[in-house]
């Protein structure tokens, strides 16, 4: 099964990975705020992630890895 | 289960400092990723512009050098006559190449020196806190052009690929975008493209990325990828000016 592992503490919220995923599973943790005072992106219905890597291909600040 | 996508190795593993959901991130990834790839990143040697990617020294795991506004092909020219087998490159926004920068990047150009630049269009001054840049669209809002640029006062904008492809010593010249998945991926090739050209030996090469600015547009992340292509690309085509037929992958 694919994964997607976010690195929280360098995410900007900027909401790229949200905007290209073609699952749509991605979002930002509203209860947490990571050091930068963000809120960071995630995925909780990991088993729908098909690996596609766009959401860390677009990602300006390197923040997600993939592995499929 | 293998990596399918990991944070390159041609960056410093150091978070950036610009906004969130700016494209200059993008760019950079690409650049690092293309100099891995090439396996060029132990002998490239950078030159960072003011802008703000002023410190992209502190980011790019080769070497690195700054430059005065505008001055980065100059300095380029010097590294690459000093050092003819590294591979040099640029990194400049709109404001210091097609701005303050202009002669030097016409004669760099002009003079076919072989080197790369790699010129970031965001139509406007980011650093500096949003003022109108000679890439400003007509009757875009900047801090400087408060009603929208107007071509009476203000004139028109330059598109920079289409005048440095008259010149005989600009061999290789392409716009792209990152605005989509698709776009990236474009944009990747006309990078590894243009550092092939370098290494061939074959003269200038640029390539220019139409770039966000979130901040200074007023505008989301997301929305600010849906303006490049609305707006900025009825400007901007995306194309190949120069080079189209070179081939360098053999
Ligand atoms: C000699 C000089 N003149 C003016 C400035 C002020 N200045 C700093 S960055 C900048 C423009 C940056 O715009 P751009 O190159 O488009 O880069 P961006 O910040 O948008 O990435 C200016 C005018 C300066 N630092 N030095
Ligand atoms: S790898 Fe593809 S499907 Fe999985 S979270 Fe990223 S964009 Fe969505
Ligand atoms: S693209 Fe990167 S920085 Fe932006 S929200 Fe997604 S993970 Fe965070
Ligand atoms: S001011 Fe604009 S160009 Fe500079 S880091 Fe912020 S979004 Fe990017």
């Amino acid at each position: 099964m694919p994964r997607v592992e976010f690195r929280e503490d360098r995410c900007k919220g900027c909401s790229l990975c949200i905007s290209v995923c073609p699952k749509k599973i991605i979002l930002l943790r509203e209860d947490v705020l990571n050091c930068k005072g963000f809120h960071p992106a995630g995925v909780d219905e990991m088993d729908k992630c098909i690996g596609c890597a766009f959401c860390a291909v677009i990602c300006p600040d390197s923040v997600i890895e993939v592995e499929k | 289960m293998a990596l399918v996508y990991q944070r390159t190795q041609g960056l410093l593993d150091v978070p950036f400092h610009y906004c969130p959901g700016c494209t200059h991130g993008i760019v950079h990834k690409l650049v690092a990723e293309v100099l891995v790839e090439l396996g060029l990143l132990d002998s490239t040697v950078g030159v960072s512009p003011v802008g703000c990617t002023y410190n992209n020294y502190e980011y790019f795991a080769c070497d690195m050098q700054q430059a005065a506004h505008g001055r980065a092909p100059a300095v380029a020219t010097g590294i690459k006559r000093v050092l003819p087998d590294a591979t040099v490159f640029t990194y400049q926004g709109d404001g210091d190449l097609a701005a303050i920068g202009t002669a030097e990047i016409v004669h760099a150009a002009a003079r076919g020196e072989k080197i790369t630049t790699i010129f970031v269009n965001n139509a406007i001054y980011g650093m500096t806190s949003g003022q109108m840049a000679p890439t400003t669209l007509l009757g875009q809002v900047t801090t400087t052009s408060p009603f929208g640029r107007d071509a009476a006062t203000q004139g028109y904008p330059i598109n920079v690929c289409e005048m440095l492809a008259t010149l005989r010593g600009a061999v290789y010249v392409e716009r792209v975008s990152v605005t989509s998945i698709k776009g990236i991926r474009a944009a990747k090739k006309a990078i590894r493209k243009a550092f092939l050209v370098q290494k061939k030996g074959l003269g200038f090469s640029l390539v220019e990325v139409l770039s966000t600015c979130p901040t200074n547009w007023g505008k989301s992340p997301v929305e600010s990828l849906q303006w490049v292509d609305s707006a900025m690309t009825a400007q901007y085509p995306l194309g190949v000016f120069r080079g189209a037929d070179l081939e360098v992958e053999t």
